[in-house]
Formats: C-alpha cells, sequence, structure tokens
C-alpha cells in the first residue's frame, strides 16, 4: 500500500468517495437554486428553509400517519413544492420588475420566519428518523466501509441532477423555458403562459430542495437549522459554478464535496472555510463563475 | 438583544410590604443570557429562563426585601455578542447578576466583563474548567459541571472496563480543547494511550470523514468533546458507519437528556454518560420537571437548566442576607461563605476557586424496551461523591487559591 502525503492510499480513497456523497447534496440544493435563478432571477434565499421542511415533512409523515421513507421520497417534494408556488404566486411574482435585493430579502425574511415557526414548535435539538429498512447496514470495499444508505445518495442524486440537467438543456419545453428567460414578451406572443411557466419553475426548485431534505433525513440531525448550517455552503457553490448555470451547479457541487471532503483530511480546521477560499480565487479570475457566461 | 421574560415583582413586592412602614426593598435584578435559537438552545436557552423564574418564585423575595426583575438574552454562540451583551447589561440595564451561557467561549468573554465591572457571572451552561482554573475570578461562579468533571466521571470509568485506547473528535474551540485535553490527563493518567484526534468546526452537519479516520485509529473508544447537534450528527452517522458493530464505543463526554431524545433510544442506547443532575431521580426533581414542563410541554430539562434554578436560588439567599448587590466580589465571597441548599442539587459548597461541589452520576442510556414512559433514559450506574466528582482544589492554578 502506498501513501499519499502520509495518509495512506485507502484512506485517501474512502475520503474521496465521502467527499462524492457529500458534494451530491451540494450538486441537489446548488441545482435548484441554479434553476430558480437562472428562469426566475431569484436569488432564493429560502431554500435551506425548504431543505429543512423536507426533511421535516419526511419525520411529521412517519410520526403522525405512518408513511415511510420511500412515499416520502414521492409526496414531500410535491408538498414542499406546492407551498413553493403560493409563495410564488402570492410575493415573489410581484417583485418581479424590481431589482434581485428585493427577491433576496424577501426569501431571506421568510427563511427566518419559516426557522422560527418550526423552533418554536420543535425545539431545536432535531427529531430523530431512521434509515430505511431496504437501505440499512453496508458493504466493505476494502478500503472502507460503505453504507448502503450513502450509496443511495449519491446514486439517486446522480440521477435527479442529470434529469434536470437534460429536461432544461435539451428538451423543448425546457427551450421554452430558457427562451421566456430571454425575452419572455417574445415567447409570449407565441401563445405560451410565461407566468404559469415560471411559478410551476420556483415550485419544481423548490421541490428539488425538499427532495434534498428527505435524502438528508436519515442521515443528519433533523432540526430547525439544518438548513442555515447547509445554506451558505450552497450559495458558494453556485457563485463558483456560475450564477444560473445548471451543469456549473452539478459540476462545482460534486467536486467542492471532493475538496471538502480532502481538506478534512489533510486540515480538518479549515473545512468550513475552503469552499470560501476557492469562492474568493474564482471570482477574482473569472468573475461570472467557472460555468458563467459573461454578461 | 431579545428580551424573553421580563418579570416586575414590583408591584407584588410593594403590595405586600404594605405602606411604607417596612424596611427598605433591595432591587435584584438577573440576566439569563444562553443560545435562544442555535445548537445550545434545548439545553439552555428558553429552558434556562423558565428555571430562574421558577427559583424566583420559589424564594418569594418580598419576603425576603429583594425586588427581583428577570431578562433574557441571545448570545447566538458568538463571544463578541456575548460580551457586548454583558456591557450593556451591566452599563445600560442594570443588571446585577448574569447566569448560564451555555457556550464556553462566551462564558470566558463574559467572565473577563465581569471581573472588569464587579457583577456577578454564575456559569450553570458552559463547560472549561478554565473557568475555575487559571481564568478563576472572585466574580464568578461555576455552578452546574466542568470538562475535568464530565472526563473523570466518563473517561475513567471507560478506561477501567477496559477501553483503554482512545481517538477524540474534538469540537474546534475553547469547550472541545478544554475537555479533550481533560480527558486525555485522565485517560494516561489511568494507564490508557491515546492514538490520536481531530478538530472539526462548530455546526458540522457532516462526519462521515471524521468518522472513517476514527475508525482507521482501531482505538477502542472514540470520544466525543463536541455537545449538542455535533454530538448528535456523530453518533447517529457513527451507527450508519458501523462504528459501533465493529467493536468501537463512542464515549459521549457531554452527553444532554435533550441529545438523547433527539437521537432516539434505539440509536443512543448503551451510551456512558456523566451528569449532575436527572430530572427522574428524586421526588422533588420530578415536581420540578412537572412545573417546567408547564411552558414546555413534552421536553425534559437537561441539568444546564436546573443548574440555574439553583444558582439564582443560591444568589438570592447571599443578596437577602447583604440587602446589596453594588459590590460582585462581596455577594460572591458571601455565596462562598454560606453552604448551598436547594431541592434540585441539595447540600453543597462553593470553594474558594468559584466551583460549586456537588455530586456527580455516571448514567448509561436504556434500551427501548427498558424504557417505560417518555423521558425514562437513564439508569444510573455510580455516584462520585462530592469530594472526587471534581478537579482537587491544589491542581486547577487559580490565582486566588495560590496567592
Amino acid at each position: 500500500m502506498f501513501e499519499i502525503f502520509g495518509i495512506p492510499s485507502q484512506a485517501l480513497f474512502g475520503q474521496l468517495l465521502l467527499g462524492l456523497i457529500n458534494g451530491s447534496f451540494y450538486a441537489l440544493l446548488s441545482l435548484g437554486l441554479a434553476v430558480i435563478f437562472g428562469m426566475l432571477n431569484i436569488i432564493n434565499f429560502t431554500h435551506g428553509a425548504q431543505y429543512m421542511m423536507g426533511a421535516f415533512t419526511a419525520y411529521l409523515l412517519l410520526q403522525y400517519l405512518g408513511l415511510n421513507y420511500w412515499v416520502a421520497l414521492v409526496i414531500v417534494p410535491i408538498l414542499i413544492g406546492a407551498t413553493g408556488i403560493v409563495i410564488e404566486r402570492l410575493f415573489l411574482k410581484r417583485l418581479q420588475q424590481l431589482d434581485h435585493l428585493y427577491g433576496l430579502i424577501l426569501t431571506f425574511g421568510l427563511a427566518l420566519i419559516i426557522e422560527g415557526l418550526f423552533r418554536n414548535y420543535y425545539g431545536s435539538s432535531g427529531q430523530p428518523y431512521a434509515v430505511p429498512e431496504a437501505l440499512q447496514g453496508g458493504h466493505n470495499l476494502g478500503f472502507m466501509f460503505l453504507p448502503n444508505y450513502r450509496a443511495w445518495v449519491i446514486a439517486f442524486s446522480l440521477v435527479v441532477c442529470f434529469a434536470t440537467w437534460f429536461a432544461i438543456e435539451r428538451t423543448r419545453l425546457g427551450s421554452y423555458l430558457r427562451a421566456a428567460t430571454e425575452n419572455p414578451t417574445l415567447v409570449r406572443a407565441f401563445g405560451i403562459n410565461v407566468p404559469r411557466m415560471v411559478t410551476l419553475t420556483y415550485g419544481f426548485g423548490v421541490g428539488l430542495a425538499a427532495l434534498a431534505g428527505v435524502m438528508a433525513a436519515p442521515i443528519y440531525n433533523v432540526s430547525p437549522q439544518m438548513g442555515s448550517d447547509l445554506i451558505i455552503v450552497v450559495f458558494a457553490v453556485v457563485v463558483i459554478g456560475g450564477m444560473g448555470s445548471i451543469m456549473g451547479a452539478i459540476v462545482t457541487g460534486f467536486a467542492l464535496g471532493i475538496v471538502e471532503g480532502l481538506t478534512k483530511v489533510f486540515f480538518p480546521e479549515a473545512s468550513n472555510t475552503v469552499i470560501f477560499a476557492i469562492m474568493i480565487i474564482v471570482l477574482l479570475i473569472r468573475p461570472a463563475g467557472l460555468f458563467g457566461r459573461s454578461a | 438583544m431579545k428580551v424573553v421574560a421580563s418579570l416586575a415583582f414590583a408591584a407584588a413586592a410593594l403590595l405586600t410590604t404594605g405602606a411604607g412602614a417596612q424596611a427598605q426593598v433591595t432591587k435584584v435584578k438577573i440576566g439569563v443570557m444562553s443560545d435562544m435559537s442555535g445548537l445550545y438552545a434545548d439545553l439552555g436557552g428558553p429552558g434556562s429562563v423558565t428555571a430562574a423564574k421558577l427559583a424566583v418564585q420559589d424564594f418569594n423575595p418580598a419576603a425576603h426585601g429583594l425586588d427581583v426583575e428577570l431578562i433574557g438574552g441571545d448570545m447566538q454562540n458568538k463571544p463578541d455578542i456575548g460580551s457586548n451583551l454583558a456591557r450593556q447589561w451591566f452599563d445600560v440595564d442594570g443588571v446585577d447578576m448574569i447566569v448560564d451561557v451555555p457556550n464556553s467561549g462566551v462564558a470566558l468573554a463574559v467572565n473577563e466583563v465581569a471581573r472588569e465591572k464587579n457583577k456577578v457571572f454564575i456559569v450553570s451552561g458552559a463547560a472549561s474548567s478554565d473557568l475555575t482554573g487559571p481564568k478563576c475570578s472572585p466574580d464568578t461562579v461555576h455552578w452546574t459541571y466542568d470538562t475535568w468533571m464530565l472526563a473523570n466521571g466518563t473517561g475513567k470509568a471507560l478506561v477501567k472496563t477496559g477501553g483503554d485506547t482512545w481517538f477524540f473528535l474534538t469540537s474546534d474551540y475553547a469547550f472541545g480543547h478544554a475537555l479533550e485535553r481533560d480527558t486525555t490527563a485522565v485517560v494516561l493518567a489511568n494507564g490508557g494511550k491515546v492514538l490520536g484526534s481531530v478538530a472539526h468546526p462548530l455546526n458540522t452537519s457532516d462526519f462521515s470523514s471524521y468518522l472513517l479516520q476514527a475508525q482507521a485509529s482501531k482505538a477502542k473508544i472514540i470520544g466525543l468533546a463536541n455537545a449538542g447537534g455535533d454530538t448528535i450528527n456523530a453518533i447517529k452517522q457513527g451507527a450508519e458507519f458501523g462504528i459501533t458493530s465493529g467493536g468501537q464505543q463512542f464515549a459521549g463526554l457531554l452527553v444532554f437528556i435533550s441529545d438523547v431524545n433527539s437521537l432516539g433510544l434505539k440509536t443512543a442506547q448503551g451510551l456512558v454518560l456523566t451528569s449532575t443532575w436527572y430530572w427522574d431521580m428524586t421526588d422533588a426533581n420530578r415536581a420540578f420537571t412537572k412545573r417546567w414542563q408547564v411552558e414546555h410541554p413534552g421536553k425534559f430539562p437537561t441539568m444546564v437548566q436546573a443548574g440555574v434554578y439553583s444558582a439564582v436560588t443560591h444568589y438570592l439567599k447571599a443578596v437577602a442576607a447583604l440587602k446589596s448587590t453594588a459590590d460582585g466580589k462581596a455577594v460572591v465571597a458571601k455565596m462562598k461563605e454560606m453552604p448551598t441548599d436547594d431541592p434540585l442539587f441539595g447540600k453543597g459548597m462553593i470553594r474558594a476557586d468559584g466551583r460549586n461541589i456537588h455530586p456527580a452520576y455516571l448514567f448509561e442510556v436504556k434500551k427501548p424496551e427498558e424504557s417505560k414512559y417518555a423521558g425514562d433514559d437513564y439508569k444510573l450506574r455510580a455516584t462520585i461523591p462530592a469530594d472526587e466528582a471534581f478537579r482537587p482544589l491544589k491542581d486547577g492554578n487559580c490565582p486566588l487559591v495560590t496567592n
């Protein structure tokens, strides 16, 4: 067995894989943010709260209705996506003509309100949620013990990420969406209901956050502040990838997961700062982000 | 700053003392400074304010010639915010005593502000044993527990039962490092070995990388020198990564009942922990819990919250005896002179270095089938008598003791 910088290669492979798993959460969340920003020009600060709502709803469904993880995986994104649609109709629609900052402040305020409500009812220390039975246990890969649930997380989020990318970049519906972002008036002239499309897109982006929340519930502590712990990092991921770039969000999400994973081995104290250091460097060299098109 | 509760006992005091013929009333203002919305909010936070409120009620200030006002504030786990809030409370709002502060970084900062302003600071929530060691102050009393006591309780018990090799996951701030240092000393003193440690940032959601490092170390015991949400995440993910089924064991060096309830007994069972208070130990504790639960239904008070009750009670006794709050050092000196005695912590005393002395208990988390009702979480493994539970006075390097 060989060593890299004093770390056994086996341990290093393990850390790379773990980084990829964490990266899949970053990718799922930043994907939702990128979709929303790309289509609505809204910096959705509620995203962390919506991720938390996803995890909490999964817990509530299990606790009070006895609905298991698999049901939650389907129902929760729809439910939380629907609340997103309500938010879009009630508030965000009215801000469309205004500066980005208004949307940012509105969604930030909503996030604080939602977190406060959950904290008020459920406290801050979190709720238990078990790994679904079918995915308990794990496999010894030789260089590490890989829990089945983590393998599922990485596989499923890859599928979701690339399906989303395909839908937006390669289908007719996606082309309408992209056209509507470029020039809504013209697209409307072709008889396409742009406001409805925008509403549904926001609902979809929120649904992605909720889906990430359900996937996180069995492994992370389901607590009201789980979203705010993560959201700042995810914003950095989106900025590094290029605001609004779908592929950028996905690739950067996974890549930064790996970078963070390696930092946890070589310099653990810096693991929550490294992403921001990268963000500063990227902004200095490519202000539009790695995959962004400069305006 | 968020004012959580403001009790006006003034009116009540005036009514009961009658038409001015009585002796003068001493005004006392207590500030409960806690983490009101972050990861420690359930172990301290609003529940600490409730505990302080109950202590004031039970003391019956009017009968002792006191007029007590209670306020609460959020230090957000940030030392700068905590010390600013302390300054504002002491200088502008006329606060005489600050209690709780469940974060060692913030508590060490407030400790210095209280020393400078000569006001009383009673720590219930923070753990660092430095508060009665090199940083001890004539204005500060450390009430409920500290890192030396946790290390001595849990650390010693585990080494004695065969857990002689350790790896630490340490929260990267004053508290985590103090806890790791104190536990390392106990492990080494009892013939154990420390194989390594890794420091993680506060509020880490994913521990898998650190767990893998701990797994690779082959240490028998993985010591969690962290608290709250960090401990919960580490144990939850440890179960997933087969840490416990692989023969390694977690030592939760600081685990609260709120954490155990978040994990669920299925995940937390078998965990050994040290605590100075458990709600289901005595009738007095159960009665307190019932009253406390009126404001926090479905939850159980932690030792930090019970410590706030006990601390406020003793502080009010000292102030009633002195009839003044002006000189913080004098109040603390009075508190040290009087033996402590209250329904929750029983009889005890405060040492010269500011350490409050009482027994500690080694608990084991019950299996799900052993738990008969909500909150029936712990079984007692051992009682550590008061004179062994805390660091000997001479070992603390407290300047108040050596001079």
